[in-house]
């Protein structure tokens, strides 16, 4: 069984939003670059199965589309333990661009896993696009994976509760909270390993961006708070009644 | 000249920071209070590789550079600098004197689980009436031909009751003085060996320290390092190593303090205003944070001449003396700058500034790395 | 040409997140020109159906095939496929929940449609079509255009509400022609949360962060909760305690939600927190911390001890619901 990892390079999870002076783009300066978190749990997961699976899983491999800056991103997953990384050398611009780009390569995995969203644009799409392009089957909102005799048993959370299914490989399996416990730290010996594992370059194909973003805004700024003492709590519900209206 | 960090060097300084903020942050506040040693983080940095990373990969270690350690000394301090002793002594103490001067076979036997971190080391030099002063060790190790006979006392010895593998200096020919002095490895469990009380301590309190008194305790010939006579030498070249280690433990206390001053500048208000925006709080920040900036760079510029194969005993006598002191400094302005809360455990900066005190004693004193740094000016 | 929408049944009912879907679909159609058409796929009553009709959908392609309740993500795709190509869809809007982001990227590559998540709000423009998109995870908002001559987003929940307009009902019986090989989900077990308002659903969601010490102080928040008819839900570390499951947590890595009304209590606010709460029309905050960043991001805050301040709500809303 051979898994591959999209990865997204995505700006800190702390990171302070800014633009740039006419707001059409990030303003990425001084930003610390990371895995994005869903993926690097994916990854996590991912490196708990081939660990346990008894041989099952052969290989992980991680893929990202992005610059060569983004290979810092590619190595940490490398030393966390993927035993190969392909880079696709195009940016990024939007997820119908993005899974066709990675359409590419991802043929022949038996798994893929891909974050529920980027932490960056949040388009919640490239997992269940390149899905349809591969012609393979697709779950979402998976918060555990295991493998039974071969088989994918999967959890998934649906609206309203949430389900233990099984799909037949190959599949993407969209992912969320829950799939790993927390991040794996990459261990010394994995950094050091990461030195002579393959990181591959692949130039990309031709493929029109359908989507783009033309401006970006802040959200509103809030008026002050209204404080109120804390033996007078039962007038803050009158308020929310009677002053928001939201009761 | 570059003053880039190599992608590597940052990775293990991530790691080393994920680790401290998802993990030591949990208990630390606890174990400083219990004076209780971190055995389960021991472990899990053993596990990524931490307790031997500089250590080669031929005796099981993670094979990284003295900049790799200083940057993940600093994020490991930042959180809970008693973890970051642990690790200290048994890196650029114990493995470092074993991996440069031990034999072969001393490596083999005592290195490797050192380096794995599945055991620990402890550097016993220090004498009730000798701290810092290498030079006059009251212990000692009597030749008996095929054994040495070591009696006397050791004292605040870290990793003492946690550790297993003892670096002991004793003296065996006092007539040579200093060049009479042997370094031995000691298993602590020769017959002989005894520990005093645990140490009440001020900081650092969940790193055990003890007295270790020595009563007629047979040590094989086999486990001396080095030459007969070679034990000061040992000490000092070891010391030197060590200092690294020290000094980034107290950057990393300093700019955890900082870290959490910046923090609480920037969320609390006095006088309808954020801290930061009153011009005394935000100009002792700047201070601070050059203070750290030449702290930080006096670690690296050490542990790069290490790196590179040159002397660097003045550049981390240099580093330790002044990191040192700045923790002092920059730890007490940010108590002062939580005002209150800064005098009450739950912020963090009391238990920083306690700890900060320790590293301009212990591994030598700031007058002793003067010493070091005023004799170099008058060689 | 037409708008269509996706209006997902839970047990054969749809939900007000349903009913937005209805209000933003004709009021986007009318302003384009185009009909507007709901598909509902799965066991409804017209009875429930014609509930739509009354948010200004009058046109309802129903297919009861019962296997759709499997939530297979390739056959609703499509499904909803075949029904937009046969009433020509230009436009395809599904909801921004669990099915609806699992399916529309599908969606999006078999129309060969541009596709925008998270959409909140009426376009900016129709031509381009220009829609205010979140980003940063509700830290920002981006204005995203979509080139293609098919489009599909999902439409963030509360970013649009209600707007009645009573239509004829007309439902009209839509074939798939999928077989069993189309349907490749095998539900092994479902646990549905049952008797409790659900996250995403919920006007008011009452939270709880690190300042309720321990998961057992939860019985007065989950007391408070039902009395609004809210659903629960807690800040990162208490998931990662283990005091509220996983499903509970709102924020970067969570979920994030877009109530009425949020309660915070014992939640210092951390900006992974506010980026999941964001946009919530009223935040409400109890910190003992008078510091705590969740007041920068609160409309109403109390200062003081949460243990105090639950029992006074409590207390409170009781006579609030009693005065009607």
């Amino acid at each position: 069984m051979k898994i591959l990892i999209l990865i997204g390079n995505v700006p800190d999870t702390t990171t302070k939003v800014k633009f740039n002076a006419d707001r059409t783009a990030f303003d990425a300066s001084g930003v610390q670059w990371i895995i994005n978190p869903w993926d690097e749990l994916a990854l996590t997961r991912a490196m708990e199965l081939k660990e346990t699976s008894g041989g099952a899983v052969e290989a992980v491999v991680v893929a990202n589309v992005g610059r060569a800056e983004t290979e810092a991103t590619l190595r940490k997953a490398l030393a966390i333990g993927a035993d190969k990384a392909i880079r696709i050398d195009a940016d990024p611009k939007e997820a119908g661009y993005v899974a066709s780009q990675l359409a590419t390569i991802a043929a022949g995995y038996d798994l893929i896993m891909a974050g529920i969203e980027a932490a960056d644009y949040n388009g919640n799409a490239v997992g269940g696009m390149l899905a349809e392009m591969l012609g393979m089957n697709s779950v979402s909102a998976v918060s555990g994976i295991q493998i039974e005799n071969g088989q994918l048993k999967i959890n998934r959370e649906i609206d309203g509760g949430s389900q233990v299914v099984g799909l037949p490989m190959p599949l993407v399996a969209i992912v969320q909270k829950g799939i790993a416990k927390e991040p794996r730290i990459p261990a010394m010996r994995g950094i050091m390993m990461a030195r002579s594992k393959p990181l591959e370059v692949v130039q990309p194909i031709d493929a029109a961006p359908m989507t783009n973003m033309v401006t970006f805004e802040m959200p509103p700024a809030k008026a002050a708070c209204k404080m109120i003492a804390e033996d007078q709590a039962k007038d803050l519900i009158h308020l929310l009644r009677d002053e928001a209206k939201v009761l | 000249m570059n003053f880039e960090f190599t992608e590597e060097q940052l990775m293990i300084q991530q790691a080393a920071r994920d680790y401290a903020q998802r993990e030591l942050i949990k208990d630390v506040i606890e174990r400083d209070y219990k004076a209780e040693y971190p055995a389960h983080h021991v472990k899990a940095l053993a596990e990524l590789g931490f307790m031997g990373m500089l250590v080669s990969p031929e005796y099981d270690g993670g094979g990284m550079d003295t900049v790799s350690y200083v940057l993940a000394m600093e994020e490991l301090s930042k959180v809970d600098s008693s973890l970051g002793v642990i690790v200290s002594v048994n890196n650029s103490l114990v493995c470092y004197g074993l991996e440069k001067f031990g034999s072969p076979s001393q490596k083999e036997k005592y290195l490797r689980p050192l380096a794995r971190g599945e055991k620990i080391g402890a550097f016993l030099l220090s004498e009730p009436e000798a701290g810092s002063d290498a030079t006059s060790q009251k212990t000692t190790a009597e030749d008996k031909g095929d054994y040495y006979l070591v009696n006397g006392t050791k004292n605040w010895i870290t990793n003492a009751h946690s550790g297993s593998t003892y670096l002991v200096i004793a003296q065996t020919h006092p007539q040579k003085k200093h060049h009479g002095i042997n370094a031995l490895i000691v298993d602590k469990n020769t017959p002989g060996i005894s520990l005093g009380p645990h140490e009440d301590k001020m900081g650092m309190r969940s790193s055990d320290t003890h007295s270790v008194m020595f009563t007629d305790v047979k040590v094989p010939k086999e486990n001396r390092i080095g030459e007969d006579g070679f034990g000061f030498k040992f000490a000092m070249q070891t010391l030197e190593a060590g200092r690294i280690g020290i000094a980034s433990q107290a950057l990393g206390i300093a700019s955890g303090a900082m870290e959490r001053s910046i923090a609480y500048a920037r969320e609390r208000k006095t006088f309808g205003k954020f801290l930061y925006e009153h011009q005394s709080v935000a100009f002792t920040l700047a201070e601070m944070a050059v203070k750290i900036e030449n702290a930080r760079n006096l670690c690296i510029k050490a542990a790069w001449l290490k790196d590179q194969g040159k002397p660097y005993g003045v550049a981390s006598a240099m580093a330790k003396q002044y990191a040192a002191d700045i923790a002092m400094q920059v730890t007490t302005d940010a108590v002062q700058i939580h005002g209150g809360y800064g005098y009450v455990k739950e912020y963090h900066v009391e238990r920083l500034m306690r700890e900060a005190k320790l590293t301009q004693i212990y591994e030598g004193t700031s007058e002793i790395q003067k010493i070091v740094i005023s004799r170099d000016l008058f060689r | 040409m037409s708008v269509l929408i996706y209006t997902e049944n839970w047990d054969g009912k749809f939900k007000k997140v349903s009913f937005e879907l209805a209000s933003y679909a004709a009021t986007v159609a009318k302003a384009m020109q185009l009909p507007v058409i709901a598909l509902s796929l799965g066991p409804v009553d017209d009875s429930e159906l014609s509930k739509l009709s009354a948010y200004g959908v009058s046109h309802i392609m129903k297919n009861s095939d019962e296997r759709f309740n499997t939530l297979d993500n390739q056959a609703i795709a499509k499904a909803i496929a075949l029904a937009a190509e046969k009433v020509k869809a230009t436009l395809i809007v599904l909801a921004h929940n669990n099915l609806g982001k699992a399916v529309a990227p599908r969606l999006a590559v078999r129309q060969k449609a541009g596709m925008v998540s998270a959409v909140h709000g009426l376009p900016f423009s129709y031509d381009p079509f220009t829609v205010k998109k979140m980003v940063f995870t509700g830290k920002a908002f981006s204005h995203a255009v979509i080139h293609s001559g098919v489009k599909v987003i999902t439409l963030a929940s509360n970013s649009f509400g209600l707007v009645e307009n009573k239509v004829d009902f007309a439902p009209e019986a839509f074939e798939t022609g999928l077989g069993d090989a189309d349907f490749v989900t095998r539900i092994e077990q479902t646990n549905k949360i049952t008797g409790k308002v659900l996250l995403n659903d919920a006007d008011i969601v009452v939270s709880g962060g690190r300042g309720m010490k321990s998961g057992d102080n939860w019985g007065q928040l989950e007391e408070l909760a039902n009395l609004l008819g809210a659903g629960t839900a807690c800040s990162r570390p208490v998931s990662d305690e283990g005091w509220r499951p996983h499903s509970e947590h709102v924020g970067q890595t969570g979920k994030i939600i877009a109530p009425n009304l949020y309660f915070a209590f014992g939640i210092s606010g951390a900006i992974q927190h506010l980026g999941g709460v964001s946009s919530s029309k009223i935040i409400v905050a109890v910190n003992k911390d008078p510091d705590a960043p969740i007041f920068e991001a609160a409309d109403y805050g109390i200062a003081g001890d949460v243990f105090k301040v639950l029992p006074q709500f409590i207390e409170a809303v009781k006579e609030v619901k009693s005065n009607g």
